[in-house]
């Protein structure tokens, strides 16, 4: 059937004497060739998703309750939630009256960029309860872990007033964990959702206003 | 018969044999002649010295790194769970493992040096230049690859400097605008560094990657015989070829002179390369970092992590670039993209040489002072840079409060890191002006 077709075809005008091409041939070989292109980038497709983090990658990600009655005044919790550590720190009176002071150094002191913490926690403090901050312990640059610097001064120089200090490229936070111009930094440290079950009780993953 | 006849019979008997055997594979597989053209008669110019070593060692500590990494996977556990107890297995209990171990970390180290070196020479005898480029281009790729396994394969023994040296780069990624956190949530197949990671990374250093670094190597080595070996006076040997045989008048068959040749500093690297695997396997914690014999720890970051020696050129030009501050008028967020695509770019930018270089000659040999001080500030840039970036960013204290109290270093690593961009972005201009020298017909010593 097609031979017939295909001569039927080159006895009449479809093949091109002048430059010896068969139009009809080329058609067919783009036609056809634009589908296999197209069926290799489907084939492709389940290749690449399945490097998409797993269900049970996802399924990993559950709210954690976290008793916080022994953090002592100034000390800090680290725990663990969806594999990154959190932090909750228990600031001291002066800790929390010495962070609207130093505003002038940050990029963002009144948390305008609202990817980094919830709205119930876009405040002076950055948290639910005027003493307690919970934050992702992740530097925003680069994704590593800052140290915990909490007291002022010391090692970090006179000026100094508490916070965090990032090892891997030396961003500088408070205990608000709003980063200090001039950090490699962009954006503050992230406060993941979080609520209040008792007075004592937290719970990392589920924001304030959900009924958990 | 006499003894003589006897003997000379049997010895061509076996000669027949070996010839007949020969002549059946020709005709089954271009063995002769390949062998002709790559080894006895592709024709090298004959005034090679110190700085061609490094092409064919390069190749040996490729062979050396797929030899040993065969070997290791025998009894490494790619498992967030097994990983780092099996390669503490590998160094204490597997026989031998320990030197298998050490050659494949020290290797990696090596590896980079005598790329470096090779590199180096290309960038003095101008062996980029027409008709070279794609020579150079295919050398540029396997840079890159070896950047590559150089990485995956750091996270593989599961320590402290391997998790976290992953999050870092894998990091970089999410820089990218829009698609960034995609990519590297993609990259990770995780929200963070994990066993999923480590897994696919897996994968990658041992099968995609060399694969594609094979592939390369052979396409560099075919496209540098099928134009021919530059040489230390920038010339080209095939426009002077004898009359009668054709065979260029400077050059040399590559065996046997250069395979003896190559031999000599094959001998003197092993010796250097033991000497490293039995004496100083860690080289002080450069070739291997110390919080690396800690187990990975997702919820502490050492409190000073830097790459291995070879990247910290290029994360210094990470670090020394400020983040973009963001434009809250129009909603564009901060960004850390510049830093990465200075640190990125800082790699790539080698792959433009033949087209920056616009000097009437190849070697420096007939160069000008002007492309020499330049090069000598360009290698000055690259050791400072690297130095810096095994250091922490405040190694150097802090300037005044004139500056900002900025870091020390992280102003000298910006001026530097301005020097290491302009030997490429004026290249153009420098290389133009300078004033060369005359280049002979035939080559010299």
């Amino acid at each position: 059937m097609s031979d017939n077709h295909h001569d039927g075809h080159q006895a009449s005008s479809q093949l091109d004497q002048a430059s010896q091409v068969d139009l009809d041939k080329r058609q067919f070989l783009i036609a056809s060739s634009s589908v296999g292109v197209l069926g290799c980038a489907a084939a492709a497709v389940p290749f690449v998703l399945s490097m998409t983090p797993s269900e049970r990658a996802k399924a990993a990600g559950a709210p954690v309750e976290v008793d916080i009655s022994k953090i002592a005044p100034g000390a800090m919790l680290t725990v663990e939630w969806r594999g990154k550590p959190v932090w909750i720190i228990n600031r001291t009176a002066e800790m929390t009256a010495e962070l609207p002071k130093h505003n002038d150094q940050l990029t963002d002191p009144n948390g305008d960029v609202v990817s980094q913490q919830p709205e119930y926690c876009k405040n002076k403090d950055r948290s639910l309860k005027p003493n307690l901050a919970v934050m992702v312990g992740i530097c925003t640059h680069l994704g590593c872990s800052p140290s915990a610097k909490l007291q002022s001064k010391g090692d970090m120089g006179e000026n100094w007033t508490g916070g965090f200090f990032c090892p891997c490229h030396g961003s500088k936070f408070d205990l608000a964990g709003r980063v200090f111009k001039g950090s490699p930094a962009p954006v503050n440290l992230v406060v993941p959702p979080h609520k209040y079950l008792t007075e004592n009780t937290l719970l990392i993953g589920v924001d304030t206003e959900d009924k958990a | 018969m006499t003894k003589e006849t006897v003997l000379e019979k049997n010895k061509s008997g076996l000669t027949n044999v070996l010839s007949c055997g020969l002549a059946w594979v020709d005709e089954r597989f271009p063995l002769t002649s390949n062998i002709k053209a790559h080894l006895t008669e592709y024709y090298a110019p004959k005034n090679f010295n110190f700085w061609y070593f490094f092409g064919s060692l390069s190749l040996l500590v490729l062979v050396l790194q797929i030899v040993t990494g065969i070997f290791l996977t025998m009894h490494y556990k790619p498992d967030a769970n097994l990983a780092f107890a099996s390669v503490e297995y590998i160094m204490r209990d597997v026989p031998w493992g320990w030197l298998i171990r050490y050659m494949h970390s020290t290797g990696a180290s090596m590896f980079f040096i005598v790329v470096y070196l090779h590199m180096f020479r290309g960038i003095i005898y101008g062996s980029y230049r027409n008709p070279r480029e794609l020579i150079w281009l295919f050398g540029v790729a396997i840079f890159l690859c070896l950047m590559g396994e150089a990485f995956f394969g750091y996270l593989l023994p599961w320590g402290q400097m391997s998790y976290w040296g992953a999050q870092v780069i894998v990091n970089l990624f999410s820089a990218i605008p829009f698609i960034g956190p995609d990519v590297s949530e993609w990259l990770r197949g995780d929200y963070l560094v994990s066993d999923a990671t480590l897994n696919r990374f897996f994968a990658f250093h041992v099968i995609a990657l060399p694969f594609v670094l094979a592939g390369l190597v052979a396409a560099h080595i075919i496209a540098l015989h099928e134009v021919g070996s530059n040489n230390p006076d920038g010339i080209e040997i095939k426009k002077l070829k004898d009359k009668k045989t054709g065979i260029p008048l400077d050059g040399i068959p590559f065996h046997p002179y250069y395979t003896v040749k190559d031999i000599v500093g094959t001998v003197v690297f092993l010796m250097v390369f033991s000497t490293i695997i039995f004496f100083a396997p860690e080289m002080g914690g450069y070739f291997l970092e110390a919080n690396n014999f800690v187990p990975a720890n997702p919820l502490v970051t050492p409190a000073h992590i830097a790459p291995v020696w070879y990247f910290t050129p290029y994360y210094s030009i990470l670090r020394a670039v400020p983040p973009f501050p963001g434009v809250s008028m129009l909603g564009i967020p901060p960004s850390l993209f510049p830093g990465v695509a200075a640190m990125g770019l800082s790699v790539m930018v080698f792959a433009l040489l033949p087209w920056l270089d616009k000097s009437p000659v190849k070697s420096i040999r007939y160069r000008g002072s002007l492309y020499k001080k330049w090069l000598a500030a360009f290698v000055v840039s690259f050791i400072v840079l690297g130095y810096l970036g095994t250091e922490p960013s405040n190694v150097w204290g802090q300037f005044g409060a004139w500056l900002g109290n900025a870091d020390r270093a992280t102003v000298v690593a910006r001026i530097f890191m301005i020097i290491y961009f302009a030997f490429f972005i004026l290249m153009p201009w420098y290389t133009k002006k300078d004033k060369t020298l005359a280049v002979p017909e035939r080559v010299t010593g």
